[in-house]
């Protein structure tokens, strides 16, 4: 298991893995906001937390679909399906995408949010929302990706699939961010992201598994 | 020193082998594809140390019997009965990354599989020198060569082989033909697909006396007549 993630990870890394796809999208996003919305400071910083959490959601849903596409195309899922339990493959392909976006875009959004004004208290929250929310995203995402795997150019049912089950982690996410923003608490909306997560965690891989097998046969 | 270790390292082999050494046995198997019934009451015995040759047409389900006996998909009818990690599949793809190297790849496969084989599937198909080449750099040949490695990596006693000789070269035919006779020689046995011929000798299976409907079929040929 631990090879595998580690064979995803460096994947991801290599050239035409995708690593950067959704950072770079995530980028694009906020740096064209300011020029979209006008440069006001006080509007800015406004829509700052929803902005960063829309860029984010958006970018792991991008990156969604190369979980066990590019491996069920050139055979190696079929070759994986045969040694590893589908739950275990489902719980680590997530977990590496995570590693590879969630993970990432909560370590870069804090410094994105300078440039839409996003005030300084509010980066901590914005890290922690997005750190402890963006699990359910790639674990979510990975179901979505494992129930299109067999249907070409699947990205566009996956992202209608996936969207509505994304709104709970979007709501709650971006409520820790402009909680935190504005210097209000944000443990109601932090424990109920990590809630989310937690429930995606335990129930996914196993209703990721089951659609694998369907897509298998 | 060497030469010891590396018999150490097949004399481990060797048991592991002798251990789960079994005896593939089908009967009144039924296969198919989304529902379809293609083949019905299949039934052939693979001993150890044997090696059977599928044959039929295009489409009669050599491919699909392949996929079920590695358990990737249910038979519609009937249950197999071998235990399904003693089962390794060669598929037509080859499941190899463009950006690892062909020894990348061979040790994850010898992690996922629990063996500590990548070294002696390096070595069987003569990869050395292809160690660092990424797989996207291959030929057709050398990919083909690749994937069958995966079979010794995998440690498993029955191969399923969907025809291995393709893109393969003289050369890689009879390190092909090699390794099978070592496999076979340590009680493993191999089933293949094949249409051309046979890297090495083995029983005929025609799979053509299964098909699930030849009335429908000779309804078909006979219209094409008439017409």
């Amino acid at each position: 298991m631990i090879a595998l993630l580690l064979r995803d990870l460096r994947l991801a890394i290599r050239s035409g893995g995708g690593f950067g796809l959704g950072l770079a999208f995530f980028l694009v996003v906020i740096v064209l906001t300011p020029f979209a919305v006008g440069p006001a400071p006080a509007g800015l910083a406004a829509i700052a937390p929803g902005v960063l959490w829309l860029g984010a959601l958006l970018a792991a849903l991008l990156t969604l679909d190369r979980i066990f596409a590019l491996d069920w195309e050139d055979g190696s899922l079929e070759q994986l399906a045969l040694v590893v339990p589908l739950e275990g493959l489902l719980f680590v392909k997530a977990l590496a995408h995570w590693l590879t976006t969630g993970a990432m875009l909560a370590l870069l959004a804090p410094v994105l949010g300078i440039l839409l004004y996003l005030p300084q208290g509010g980066a901590l929250p914005l890290f922690l929302g997005l750190i402890i929310g963006t699990p359910a995203l790639s674990f979510i995402g990975a179901f979505g990706a494992a129930l299109v795997v067999g249907i070409k150019r699947g990205g566009l049912l996956l992202s209608l699939l996936v969207l509505p089950l994304y709104v709970p982690t979007l709501i709650m996410g971006a409520e820790v961010a402009r909680r935190g923003a504005q210097g209000m608490p944000y443990d109601v909306p932090l424990a109920l992201s990590a809630a989310l997560s937690l429930f995606a965690l335990a129930i996914m891989p196993f209703a990721g598994a089951a659609a694998l097998r369907a897509s298998l046969r | 020193m060497c030469c010891s270790l590396r018999g150490g390292a097949s004399r481990l082999r060797r048991s592991r082998y002798e251990a789960r050494r079994m005896t593939l046995t089908v009967s009144g198997l039924g296969i198919g594809r989304t529902g379809r019934l293609l083949l019905r009451d299949v039934a052939f015995e693979l001993a150890p140390g044997t090696a059977l040759s599928v044959r039929g047409k295009n489409g009669l389900g050599k491919t699909t019997l392949l996929r079920t006996l590695a358990g990737l998909q249910p038979p519609l009818e009937g249950t197999l009965s071998h235990d399904p990690d003693a089962v390794a599949y060669a598929a037509h793809s080859d499941a190899l990354k463009a950006t690892l190297t062909v020894e990348e790849t061979l040790r994850f496969w010898a992690q996922i599989y629990a063996t500590d084989n990548a070294a002696a599937g390096i070595a069987a198909y003569g990869l050395d020198h292809l160690r660092a080449r990424p797989g996207g750099e291959l030929s057709a040949g050398q990919r083909r060569r690749c994937a069958l490695a995966r079979l010794v990596v995998s440690g498993r006693s029955i191969w399923l082989m969907d025809e291995p000789t393709a893109a393969l070269d003289a050369d890689g035919k009879s390190q092909l033909a090699a390794v099978l006779r070592t496999h076979l020689g340590q009680g493993g046995s191999a089933m293949m697909v094949n249409h051309g011929e046979h890297p090495i000798e083995c029983t005929q299976l025609d799979l053509g006396v299964f098909e699930a409907a030849p009335e429908a079929a000779r309804l078909d040929a006979f219209g094409e007549a008439v017409e």
